[in-house]
């Protein structure tokens, strides 16, 4: 039975530029108060373009309906569970967006001198060494954009750390347990990807790896717990494997969610790892972007971090761009700054203790959910689950799709690449045992329906103002654009 | 719950890891903050940074007023607490937005294609020259000594691992403008892309018309760079550009100490399969109504790994809502307008001081600062709450005693004053 | 179903060898493993081809699938109506489906290739 939903219209909705009148205006300017000057004349009229074709002419009260109907066409983790797997979506505390918004962080511009920039070093500053503390590592840099923007700054950390002794050799292992950013990034700093099979435990196969590895390895990309939400045991004898080879140990750390407070990489052999600001630290998802990935690193890899980095003196903080062993710039200024403040205000509201009870409380709902579950969907590998855990199911994507009409938001679908028709769910320590019991219900309902009116689960989601789209026409004649 | 599992205390959740593995330790982070403390501490680093100064610096991040509703919209849950839209039935309000957003960049650029965007202008960059090398086959870029000094850093750092040869040539010293006939020279046989900035680091519009026809000639694709997109309500699109790669910082997206930020990359209809990152589409759902989803997903790296397009796996949804909401309030005329008052505050100020360069410039300009050090002159309007130029024999040592000024809508007529008498003007 | 007058590799490809022309496309089991099939990338006329490269890519919405060359030779003519309907190649694989025509340097590649009734043994084995 469905109980978290019923039914509810939605407003239509027409695009900006159906909806756009000429002369329409939501703006106002201040009046100008320099003297107005003739644009073809101080510039050449060759430079001075055409009025912009079919850009919308709409109204104030027109943008706002306009966008404030769209939104009510989305899920959002505000409205329920978000079990999506590996994504890590849990609440996002709104005195983040707050302190975020505080004027003099806002508007402060990159270059503006240092002096005037002292509170922005100092969040900097901070949020370094509660990642360093964190993670056991010994630096950290919080420029790289995203988790894949922290993967490729990872990889090419390793590229220098190597270079300077020598030899950046040929070949980086991943499992091919792993999320396809990882190879991508591989492939970015110049190196040949070659994958490593898990074992009937889901976990990395420690001799098959002893083989592979070799003077032309640079390093092994993986993720702990890895992607089946298994934490990899073996990850001491993987480190050493690795080390006795001259090679490094970078971890994914996307699944972080599982280990704040409970272990720390840096504690066992792992050599430098990214973390997902927007996962493990509750900055917003936004409907896919801002992140933020900072790379924290052992010693060893410290000179090598992206230029330009903290430094501070009697006189203050400022930021240090001598230091010659660099990688380099990974981007512009000092990376995303806003999601940062964020990240530090969800550690402060935590503290320690409370990032290491978010943890164990992430623990406890995906297990619970796994118990629940265990009895009517085939759980894919019978190792014990951290923060997630994956069933598999020959009808998953549709099985996803009628949880919609339940009210929540699909689990992660067919990844995993390694499990055929995997269901891979995360709840995350957001959810309360009152929704969860709600979510278990949905899913035994519908493994019911499975077998009893499986039409009804093959054409789901019934209950959605946009049902099945069809995304082959939308690919063989792409249609990218809005024209009149 | 733990009843349910079978267990009694959350400790053996873990139990099952190696001894070795576990941290037995307490972090050493302070213990949990009430909300107030919290949004006490930010408040008081806020006071520790500069506070309601008037602001002249731009070199990539410019001061623009941001109307009231774009924060209302990205605040609103559904937006900010969504997943990336890989669920159409429930995304519609995320995808219907970002397929606005693409068109709304298309008519800007004069481009056929734009991409849900990219992190920021920087990163934007070297994803293009990537773009260009796959579609031309060939290996160097030529980049000019215009675009952005950081900007060219991080292109730096993307291609330096894949011995990709990336030649910088000159700007012409009286005009500001690139100079061709140092273009000519390092552009080959071998060069896959050209890449330009307009207005380019110093403000000065460039000739992209001209330069596309040289870079053309010589088989090559120019990839145009914007980091000020106020300028595109005015000046001519680049539609002579093959590839364009900006930044819309300006569009109602904070400065916040250098991000989040968007950036996006859009090019003529050809080469969309070689374009990084997500895009959504137009079909319909089985009712037959109009609906959207990504698509053209098969260039990403979570279907073709090692041989995507590029690594990145987002786009930067909610940065790009906020300039979507932003070009919609000011629309086709607002935009014009907003852009004029740049010129003219601009322009003001700019025919007062000592110009550097000689070109047509929109709302940034550098200024010789004479017999004075440019330190001098900022240190003074410190004292008027007033942040100065930007230095540039930071990143162009052979332009000593020169600032780079940047005038938006934002720059009073009184402030522009204080800054020209700075100056000795 | 698979037609007996084709060479077929371990790959999914099929040849058709005309006099010193070969036509290459994919097989009827490999367009029913990829789906939807909503885009083909096919090389340019005169591109010199060797035997078991790759040369060129099909997709469905969420999967890409390389396509692997039977024969050697430089093509000399590609199936332009797969640019808008790459849907043909799910309808007729086998005819108006066809990728390129390869004017074939080894025109003793295609007979150690697979035939239709070997391919289809292959195929068998592959599933199970």
């Amino acid at each position: 039975m469905i109980t978290k939903v019923r039914q509810h219209p939605t407003q239509n909705e027409s695009l900006l530029f159906e909806t756009s009148s000429p002369g329409k205006i939501g703006y106002q300017l201040p009046a100008l108060d320099v003297p107005p000057v003739d644009p073809s004349e101080v510039l050449g009229a060759e430079y001075v373009r055409e009025e912009i074709p079919d850009f919308p002419e709409v109204s104030e009260v027109d943008v706002i309906r306009h966008f404030t109907r769209l939104s009510t066409w989305n899920y959002a983790i505000d409205l329920g569970l978000y079990p999506l797997g590996s994504c890590t979506m849990k609440y996002n505390p709104r005195v983040n967006e707050a302190v975020a918004r505080t004027e003099g962080l806002m508007w402060i511009h990159p270059y503006q001198p240092d002096a005037l920039s002292q509170g922005a070093f100092a969040i900097l500053a901070e949020l370094e060494r509660v990642l360093a503390e964190i993670t056991g590592m010994d630096a950290v840099t919080l420029q790289p954009a995203a988790g894949a923007h922290g993967e490729l700054t990872g990889i090419l950390l390793v590229r220098a750390l190597l270079e300077a002794q020598g030899n950046p050799r040929k070949r980086v292992i991943v499992p091919d347990s792993a999320h396809g950013t990882n190879p991508a990034s591989v492939r970015m700093a110049g190196y040949e990807v070659v994958n490593v099979a898990s074992n009937d435990r889901g976990m990395l196969d420690t001799e098959a790896l002893a083989r592979m590895v070799d003077d032309d390895v640079a390093a092994i990309m993986i993720t702990n717990p890895n992607t089946l939400g298994v934490f990899e045991e073996h990850i001491i004898e993987v480190a050493r494997i690795l080390h006795s080879k001259g090679a490094l140990v970078y971890m994914d750390g996307a699944n972080l969610n599982a280990l704040a407070g409970i272990s720390r990489p840096g504690d066992y052999g792992v050599d430098l790892m990214h973390l997902n600001l927007h996962k493990t630290f509750s900055t917003p998802h936004g409907g896919g972007g801002p992140g933020s990935g900072p790379v924290a690193v052992k010693k060893p890899l410290e000179p090598f971090l992206p230029l330009p980095r903290l430094q501070h003196a009697s006189s203050g903080w400022s930021w240090n761009y001598d230091r010659p062993h660099s990688i380099g710039r990974v981007r512009a200024f000092y990376g995303n700054f806003g999601v940062l403040v964020r990240a530090l205000a969800y550690i402060m509201a935590h503290g320690g203790n409370g990032l290491r009870r978010a943890t164990l409380d992430a623990l406890l709902n995906a297990n619970y959910l796994r118990k629940l579950l265990e009895t009517d969907y085939e759980i894919a590998y019978s190792a014990p689950s951290m923060h997630e855990c994956v069933f598999r199911h020959a009808a998953t994507g549709a099985i996803a799709k009628r949880l919609i009409d339940y009210g929540f938001h699909p689990y992660t679908v067919s990844f995993p690449l390694i499990v055929h028709g995997a269901m891979m769910i995360e709840p995350t320590e957001t959810e309360s045992k009152q929704e969860l019991d709600l979510f278990v219900d949905a899913l035994i309902s519908i493994a019911q329906e499975v077998k009893e009116s499986p039409e009804l689960v093959q054409t789901a989601p019934h209950s959605t103002r946009t049902n099945k789209v069809d995304e082959v026409a939308a690919a063989r004649k792409p249609i990218l654009k809005w024209t009149r | 719950m733990l009843d349910t599992i079978g267990l009694s205390t959350l400790e053996e959740l873990y139990a099952h890891l190696p001894e070795d593995v576990r941290f037995h330790g307490a972090l050493n982070i302070p213990s949990g903050k009430s909300e107030y403390e919290i949004i006490d501490y930010f408040r008081v680093r806020g006071h520790e940074n500069a506070n309601s100064h008037a602001n002249f610096l731009g070199a990539g991040v410019y001061h623009h007023y941001r109307p009231v509703l774009v924060d209302t919209v990205v605040s609103r849950a559904e937006f900010l607490t969504s997943y990336t839209p890989y669920q159409a039935e429930i995304s519609q309000g995320t995808l219907t937005a970002i397929f606005e957003f693409q068109t709304m960049i298309c008519q800007l650029t004069g481009m056929d294609v734009a991409n849900a965007s990219m992190y920021d202008g920087s990163t934007a960059v070297p994803e293009a020259a990537m773009m260009a090398m796959r579609i031309t086959g060939r290996e160097g870029i030529a980049v000019a000594r215009t675009v952005h000094p950081e900007y060219r850093e991080v292109l730096g750092t993307y291609t330096r691992h894949q011995g990709v040869p990336v030649t910088e040539f000159e700007y012409d010293p009286e005009s500001g403008q690139l100079d061709l006939e140092s273009m000519e020279q390092v552009l080959n046989e071998n060069t896959a892309a050209v890449i330009i900035q307009s207005p380019n680091f110093f403000g000065v519009i460039e000739d992209a018309k001209r330069i596309a026809e040289m870079a053309h000639a010589k088989g090559a694709l120019l990839v145009l760079v914007f980091t000020e997109a106020v300028s595109l309500g005015l000046l001519e699109p680049p539609r002579d550009a093959d590839i364009v790669a900006g930044e819309l910082q300006s569009f109602a997206i904070a400065p916040s100490y250098g991000g989040p930020f968007a950036g996006i990359i859009a090019c003529k209809e050809k080469y969309v399969r070689q374009l990084p990152g997500r895009l959504v589409g137009e079909t319909k759902d089985a009712s037959g109504n109009r609906a959207f989803c990504l698509t053209l997903a098969t260039r990403e790296q979570h279907i073709r790994r090692e041989k995507a397009t590029s690594n990145i796996c987002t786009n930067q949804a909610l940065i790009a809502l906020m300039a979507t909401v932003f070009m919609a309030l000011y629309g086709k005329q607002g935009l014009r307008e907003l852009a004029e008052q740049n010129l003219a505050k601009a322009h003001y100020l700019g025919e007062r001081l000592w110009r550097r360069f000689k070109g047509p410039y929109f709302n940034e300009f550098v200024a010789a600062t004479g017999v004075q050090s440019p330190d001098e002159i900022n240190h003074r309007l410190l004292g008027f709450q007033i942040v100065g130029g930007l230095r540039l024999d930071r990143f162009y040592p052979e332009l000593g005693n020169s600032v780079l000024l940047c005038c938006t809508e934002m720059a009073s007529r009184a402030d522009m004053d204080a800054v020209a008498e700075a100056f000795g003007a | 179903m698979d037609p007996e007058d084709l060479r077929y590799t371990k790959e999914h490809e099929w040849v058709r060898v005309e006099g010193d022309t070969g036509t290459i496309g994919i097989t009827f089991h490999a367009q029913k493993e990829l789906g939807d099939i909503v885009y083909v990338d096919l090389p340019k006329p005169g591109t010199l081809l060797q035997q078991h490269k790759t040369i060129g890519s099909v997709e469905s919405v969420k999967a890409v699938s390389d396509i692997y060359t039977p024969v050697s030779g430089e093509v000399v003519e590609v199936n332009g109506s797969l640019a808008e309907s790459p849907e043909i190649l799910n309808t007729d694989p086998y005819g108006s489906g066809w990728l390129v025509k390869i004017r074939l340097s080894e025109p003793g590649e295609a007979g150690k290739l697979l035939t239709a009734a070997e391919y289809h043994a292959f195929v068998g084995t592959e599933s199970s």
